[in-house]
This record gives structure tokens, sequence and C-alpha cells, in this order.
């Protein structure tokens, strides 16, 4: 039981991690079929200019956190505008694949030429740090920060796609683009819209996660292979399927570290290996 | 290796051999991690052999000495075999000399032999690899070395249960072997013993699992580099600290240029290691400024400066010894027994293992002028590779 306990707190907040960060990317794939590997980039320019705000501007952390969120989504601002306008929906994903591992690097590559090798601190405020006591066991006061941040992304998402104008908007114009059009409905603006919705969220994750995947210029390539398999296992597109794989994953990983830490990332990919064989389309996926 | 490469490499060596003399341009290839994430101590190999050249010039017994980078990036065995091929084939070094990862030096000694090109090892801290070939000598240090006082100090603190976490490679292991033998030899208990897979970026069930094994105290060791703030902080953030359980490690955890990003929550954090910035001599000091004199950051400075610096003070030497001639036998011998004062303090090469003797320090982080640093507590002098000398 103590080691049930002890195990929980920190599989719910590592599942939270992935879920902020995996949800945009869900929404770019399932929503808009586009297959975005750029998105850990995204994430990762937001954890950068969150450090930078906090280290060199001084800012305080939620001001650093609307920073990083808004600073990432107008970075990329000219990417939407020159490249993925020609690649919603309609292109091949051979040509997605190419074209956003082609930004990835692009990122990577300034990141490591801006901001240097090393990996990047995002200093806590005093709230946040140190240890708080559940109780039963200490956890680091961050980590129940982050278990809130989940919880609120995704119930504001569902809210936002299940139950408002926007979302109906959107669902239209992922359903049958023309027919949309033709009933007035900028399809255009829908789509940039969401892309831009998708990579704040990539940026809010990428901060409020930084302390369990640490901000470094390899960052967008090291934990890709994760996001997908999160959004693979959820159903692409799905706010409570992300969610669910998320919280999934995050249980099956921390609890093989804890068990077994020899056996690195086995029991994450185990995990995965089973819920695919059962459920083919991911948790909550449709069949397209 | 085909028969048919073999013989390629075997002929480039005969006429490397036989042109031997002729070149006055002694080409020297350094093979390091210039980009990526461990880039800094890349950087720092360039910033130690810069430093040496400014201070000594570029010209050796009338021979032009040249330093050809490769970048090795990350623990990838084949890929540097590959780079030294290329260094020795085409480039037609006479010596090689860096390597940061344990996997990637091994890969490239059974060339040495055939090539008859000496390798001066810069920082890949594993024992064995002097082994590997008698044309191997090593100017950084061992986990072994650096290892063996930190279980005496546990000790000596009052440490009775010990829980150790290594990353799960090479030098880990190495660094676990070394404190569970010493520590127990010591009378300590080692309660627990996690190995962490090099990629592990959440800590967090690692502490918990060792805050239930009722150790007093925790030993690591994490290559330098990313991780190791991830560890210190989940060390930290999980109550062990304010809990009563000591922090020890190996240097490679503390290095300079991650103490900002650890911060105040380190002080007091204990490791032994081979050379601190903060070492107070004259010849760390004029080390530092013709560092800095190179266009160096003193915030910048690692151990692998200082191994890349005196590294290029056994080539010089080896050159001399030869007259430029490829004569690896000659040079190796050469080099054999060789004492100097070093930025680190005094060392020597053993005759026997090729290893570097020298001093380990027992630091503690401790804030000086408002800046956190690595401050020297004690000595423990002239160790050997306690991993070769059993």
């Amino acid at each position: 039981m103590q080691t049930v306990l002890g195990i929980l707190p920190d599989a719910l907040a590592y599942g939270m991690v992935l879920f902020t960060i995996s949800i945009g990317l869900s929404i770019m794939m399932g929503l808009m079929r586009v297959v975005n590997l750029a998105h850990g980039a995204f994430a990762m320019i937001g954890g950068y200019l969150a450090s930078f705000a906090l280290v060199s501007l001084g800012v305080s952390y939620p001001v650093a956190i609307l920073i990083a969120v808004i600073g990432t989504v107008i970075v990329s601002v000219p990417f939407e505008f020159l490249l993925y306008r020609r690649i919603y929906r309609r292109s091949d994903e051979l040509t997605q694949i190419l074209l956003t591992i082609g930004i990835t690097f692009f990122i990577v590559g300034i990141a490591n030429y801006i901001f240097g090798p090393t990996s990047k601190p995002i200093p806590l405020p005093e709230l946040l740090k140190g240890p708080f006591d559940l109780g039963f066991r200490m956890i680091p006061a961050h980590r129940l920060f982050v278990i809130g941040c989940g919880v609120v992304t995704a119930v504001a998402l569902w809210l936002l796609i299940e139950k408002t104008e926007f979302g109906v908007r959107l669902r239209a114009a992922v359903d049958n683009g023309d027919m949309a059009e033709a009933l007035g409905i900028r399809t255009q603006v829908v789509y940039s819209a969401t892309f831009a919705l998708a990579v704040g969220l990539a940026a809010f994750g990428g901060v409020v996660g930084a302390e369990l995947l640490p901000v470094e210029p390899f960052y967008a390539l090291r934990y890709m292979v994760t996001f997908l398999v999160v959004v693979s296992v959820g159903g692409a597109g799905s706010v409570t399927g992300a969610l669910a794989a998320s919280l999934l994953l995050g249980l099956a990983d921390t609890t093989g570290k804890y068990l077994a830490p020899e056996f690195g990332e086995f029991f994450f990919y185990v995990a995965v290996i089973v819920i695919v064989y059962i459920f083919p389309h991911g948790l909550f996926g449709r069949a397209h | 290796m085909g028969w048919g490469l073999r013989s390629v490499y075997a002929l480039a060596a005969v006429s490397l051999i036989a042109t031997g003399a002729r070149a006055d341009t002694i080409k020297v290839g350094v093979i390091g991690t210039m980009s990526g994430p461990y880039a800094l101590f890349g950087k720092n190999y360039k910033m130690g052999i810069d430093a040496w050249v400014a201070e000594h010039g570029n010209k050796v017994a009338g021979h032009t000495v040249e330093f050809v980078y490769r970048d090795e990036v990350s623990p990838n065995p084949a890929q540097s075999k590959a780079l030294a091929q290329e260094l020795i084939v085409k480039e037609k070094v006479q010596y090689l000399a860096g390597l940061y990862f344990t996997p990637n030096a091994m890969a490239v000694a059974p060339l040495l032999q055939e090539a008859k090109v000496p390798m001066v090892v810069m920082n890949a801290a594993t024992s064995s690899i002097t082994e590997k070939s008698p044309y191997i000598v090593r100017t950084s240090f061992t986990m072994f070395q650096n290892t063996v006082p930190a279980a005496k100090v546990a000790k000596a603190k009052g440490a009775t249960k010990v829980a150790i976490a290594v990353s799960d490679y090479g030098p880990g292991i190495d660094a676990e072997t070394a404190f569970k033998k010493t520590f127990e030899a010591e009378g300590g208990k080692v309660v627990e013993a996690v190995r962490m897979p090099l990629s592990t970026t959440d800590f967090g069930p690692i502490m918990q699992r060792i805050k239930n094994s009722g150790a007093d105290m925790i030993f690591t060791f994490l290559p330098a580099g990313p991780p190791t703030l991830g560890f210190v902080k989940a060390y930290i953030d999980n109550g062990l600290k304010a809990g009563g359980v000591k922090l020890m490690s190996t240097g490679d955890v503390v290095t300079e240029p991650d103490l900002p990003n650890i911060g105040e929550a380190g002080l007091g954090i204990l490791s032994t290691y081979h050379y601190a910035v903060s070492h107070d001599s004259p010849e760390n000091k004029a080390f530092l400024a013709q560092l800095q004199k190179g266009g160096a950051k003193l915030d910048e400075v690692t151990m692998t400066s200082v191994a890349a610096y005196d590294g290029a003070r056994l080539i010089y030497k080896m050159i001399e010894a030869t007259s430029g001639k490829s004569d690896p036998d000659k040079a190796i011998a050469a080099v054999k027994g060789m004492e100097w004062v070093s930025p680190r303090g005094p060392v020597s090469i053993d005759p026997d293992t090729r290893h570097i003797t020298q001093n380990v320090y027992l630091r503690e982080v401790e804030k000086v002028d408002g800046k956190l640093i690595n401050k020297e507590l004690e000595t423990f002098k002239a160790q050997p590779d306690w991993g070769l000398a059993k």
C-alpha cells in the first residue's frame, strides 16, 4: 500500500505533463489531419522563452508562462503562413512528415546557436519550490501545480470543442471543408486559429513540464516519439482519449521506474503494445 | 572489419611508416563532442589545446603541429571508429586525442596498433580503456580514482547505510563497484543500488525508492551534462535533503557550468574530483588567465580543458622524443613516468597502466562572493587508478 501511494502522485504528475504537451498534437493530427512532427520544437521554444523571461528579464512565473505561450504563437505565425497552410487536410502524409521534421531540425539548430548546448533552467516561484507534505509522503510542490494545470487544460478544451460556436465551426470545417465553406464558414481562419491553439498548448506544456522534461536543444527530437505515442494510444483528436492515454502511460512508466529502474522505458512500450493491440484506433479514436 | 578493409589500413599504416619522416606538418586528430548536448566539453578540449599552443607555439622539434577536430556528438562507437579511420587514412594524423565517451574510445582502440598511432584519452573514464592497447595514455581520470576517496569520506562523515544511484553504463557500473567495495571494506552497508538508464529525466520515483530504503546518504554518479541537474533537484524537491539524507557524488554531478542552474539548493553537496575551477594554485591561475586570453568564458571551464591542456603537453613530448618521426613505441616510452605540475596539482603518468596519477580533492558546494563554487576541503594525494591497481 505504501508503495502504491508513493507511486501514484508521481504517475499522475508525469501523465499530466504528457497530456498538456500532447493534446495540441492530438488536435492537429485528429482534427486537421496534419502529422506535425515539429510539435516538440514548439514546446521547446516555449521553454526557452520562459527561461529567458525569468532569468534575463526577471519577470514573475505567471507572466513568463504568458510570454512563452504568446511568444511561441507569434514565432509560429511565419511557419503557419508560409508552410503549414499548404499541408492542411489535403496533402499526403509523407509531405507533411518531411516538411515538419525539416522545421524541427531548423528550430533545433537555431536554438543551439542562440541559447547554447546546455539545458536551461526555468526557476520556480517560492510557492512551487521545495517539498509539500501530502501526509503519507513528500512530493515536490511543483508536481501538484502540474496536475492542476492538466485538469484545467482538459476541462477547458473539452468545453471549447464540444460546447462553443468555435468548436462547432471547427468540427464542421474538419468533417467536410467544402460544405462548411459553402455555408459561410471561413475554414482558413478556423484552421489558423486551431494551429495557434495547438502551438500555444505545446508552449504551455513545455514550460510547466520542464521539471520532468528539461529544456535543451534536442528536446524537440528526444521526446517527440513519446508525444506521438500518447496521441496514437489515445486516438487522435480525442481530448478524453489523450487524457486516458497520458495517465495510463504515465502510470506504466513511473511504476517501471520505481520497481525496476534498470529496465528503462521497457514498461512504457509494453503498455503501448498491449493497448494498441487491443484498440487499434487508440482508446477513444475513430476509424477514418 | 573485412579482410579487404584490413589490408587497406595495413597498407595505409605501412605507407605512414615509410613516409613518416617526410612530413614537416604533424597532424593530431582530436575526436570530441563538438556539437549536441555535450558540446560544452568538446569546446573545452579546444580551449585547453589552444591554451597550450598559445603558450608553447606550434613548432616542435622543427615540425609544425596541426590539430584537426572531428565531432563525436554522442556515445556512438561505429561513428567514432569511422572518424578515427578517416583521420588516420585521409588526414594522415600521427596522433589521436580526445574521446569523451567510453564506448567510443573502446571502438577506436583496435585501430591504434594496426596504424601505429598513439592515442591520448582526454575524458572517457572507464578503467579498462588503457588495457585495450599499449598505445593509449590517459590524462583525464577514472571512476575508480574519484570514487574510492568518496567512499572513504562517506564513512568518515558517519554514514552507515548508503544508497547508490548511478547511470547504467560502463563508468556508472565502475563507480558502483568501486564505492560498494571500498565502503563495505570500511564496515559500512549498501542498502540500495539503482542503475538509471542514461535517458532518465524523471528522478522522482528513484528518490522515493531511495527514501524507502532508509539510507542516510546517497552516493551518485551521472555523466556531466543535462541529467545531473534533474537528479539534484529531485533530491531536494522530494524532501530527502530536508529529511537529513546527505548527498555525495563524484564531481561530474556538480561541474561548474551547472552550478548556477542548481542554485543555492545545492549548497553543501559533497563531491570528490581531480579538478575544481577554484583550485588555488599559481599554475591554475595562469592556466585560467590563458584560457580567458584565448576568448574562453570562465563560466564554461570544465575538467576537460585541463585534460586537453595536459594531453597537448604529452603529444608535444612524444613528438620531441621521436623528432617528428612516426615511432609509437618510442613516443609512448617517452611519456611513461613523466611528472609535472598541472593546473589541477602535481601529476604523473603511471609507467605500468599509462594512466594519470593525481590528487583527488574532497569539495563542498559553497557560495563565495555571490558565486557558487566547489570549495576544496581535503586532499587525497597521488591517487592511482584503483580499478587497474588490483
